[in-house]
């Protein structure tokens, strides 16, 4: 009996030591970071807005100047409600002591400053395809912006999702490596800087595609930007593939006028969250908008993206 | 000011005569996706002249802003609560759960609609802000009253 219960105690200390190292967060290693005399935050300025970071870290409503003065606003989901921490340069509050390490590991590992695993509600599994270049000027622009001295609140989750832990288990069976989605000819550069655009720092993947297991899972390749339920509850998030169930009636140019003015080719307007984000796209260079357009008009049928997980 | 009460009245003249076809009988839901319909049409028109697809014409451009105006004055009437679902309704909760803010954003498209159709801008550089003041509304109603269902 003993014996047997030396043997228990063994297996599962092997099971949480083998537990406590597989989810073990993986930082960036600091020789990949883009040096710092490099830096511009006239160039952050525009992956600022192509993340959308002030559509989760800003007070809701906030325009212009004042939209810049980051807060923090509550995801809520069926999952739990997820807050939004402040990300501006206050030193208390903020990111403001940061470095850029602490900054790149965020934004591409999902790991916070303390080491602990950040949740995947704050898309680090699309900004993994960011260049480093551009990591450091949005680090540069975020670090210009006025520092807000305004505590974030503290994510709440039940049990078993409140264990930070377990998000490295989530990140091992579906962060992935960095490989773009979709496979684009070498030629058609325009679609490649919209690839890039789309899969990496504007996150549409997020709302636009499906997960597995029920929406705790990965982001399903196999229906890449091809629709989803809507987090926020009612309705879906619609189709935005080349197809007959997408926008395929759609041109490039009727894409980029979308994004611009907001409205469809038939006058449609945009709604629900993605005022906000069709706002942000509208501060973007027109070539960004077109580049994301011709980007989509590859997508002309459901298995365009490759190295989808089972 | 005779010339004003002339517009106005061009206006309700529009507002009777030009308004989508929609049955007495016809549900809440029914009616006000018509509405709605008629709307995105006159967007389109008035979205063509803005841009520059269509040429600009004045009264063209006031009959539309008058139907948009008419349907504004109807819209807000029609979401019982007993019409929360069916339908294929894109309405969202909100409208149920904060109706003095849905009902304020209607009122705003009302009153801009209302100056549109009685500005008559003489040209379309002086037309397009004009254009712009009536379809924001679009998007900041849509955005909190309006969901997407595919």
């Amino acid at each position: 009996m003993r014996r047997f219960l030396a043997w228990i105690a063994l297996v599962t200390g092997i099971l949480a030591a083998a537990f406590w190292l597989v989810t073990m967060p993986r930082r960036i290693d600091a020789a990949s970071l883009p040096p710092p005399a490099s830096l511009s935050a006239a160039r952050g300025e525009r992956l600022f807005w192509t993340g959308g970071c002030a559509s989760c870290h800003a007070a809701k409503g906030a325009k212009n100047a004042a939209r810049l003065l980051l807060g923090g606003r509550a995801l809520v989901t069926p999952l739990g409600v997820f807050q939004a921490p402040n990300i501006s340069p206050d030193r208390q509050h903020g990111i403001g002591d940061w470095s850029l390490g602490d900054f790149a590991n965020a934004m591409q590992r999902g790991i916070g400053r303390e080491g602990e695993h950040l949740y995947p509600a704050f898309p680090y599994t699309s900004y993994a395809r960011m260049t480093p270049a551009d990591i450091g000027d949005l680090y540069v622009y975020l670090a210009s912006l006025p520092p807000v001295s305004v505590a974030s609140p503290e994510t709440q989750l039940d049990f078993p999702l409140n264990i930070r832990r377990g998000i490295g288990l989530w990140k091992l069976l579906f962060m992935g490596d960095a490989a773009p989605f979709v496979p684009v000819p070498a030629e058609n550069r325009q679609a490649i800087a919209g690839r890039y655009l789309v899969e990496g720092p504007g996150h549409c993947g997020q709302c636009h595609t499906p997960r597995s297991l029920s929406g705790l899972g990965g982001l399903d390749r196999g229906h890449w930007l091809a629709g989803a339920p809507n987090p926020d509850g009612k309705g879906r998030v619609p189709n935005i593939t080349a197809t007959p169930a997408g926008i395929g009636s759609w041109s490039a140019a009727d894409i980029a006028n979308y994004l611009e003015t907001g409205f469809t080719p038939d006058y449609d307007s945009v709604g629900g969250s993605m005022v906000e984000v069709q706002e942000n796209m509208a501060r973007l260079p027109k070539a960004d908008r077109l580049a994301m357009a011709a980007y989509l008009k590859l997508l002309q049928s459901p298995g365009t993206a490759t190295g989808n997980k089972p | 000011m005779r010339i004003g009460l002339k517009m106005l009245a061009g206006v309700a003249v529009a507002a009777v005569l030009g308004t989508t076809a929609i049955a007495a009988g016809d549900s809440p839901i029914v009616q006000r996706k018509a509405l709605m319909e008629g709307n995105g049409k006159d967007a389109k028109l008035l979205g063509g002249m803005a841009q520059g697809a269509v040429p600009y014409d004045v009264d063209a451009a006031a009959a539309a802003f008058g139907r948009m105006h008419a349907v504004s004055v109807k819209f807000g009437a029609l979401f019982p609560a007993d019409s929360k679902t069916g339908g294929k309704t894109e309405a969202a909760p909100a409208i149920w759960e904060k109706p003095a803010a849905f009902q304020a954003a209607v009122a705003k498209f009302e009153k801009d609609t209302m100056a549109a159709a009685a500005a008559r801008p003489a040209n379309v550089e002086a037309f397009r802000p004009v254009f712009l003041s009536v379809v924001g509304n679009c998007k900041t109603c849509h955005e909190e009253f309006r969901v997407k269902s595919q």
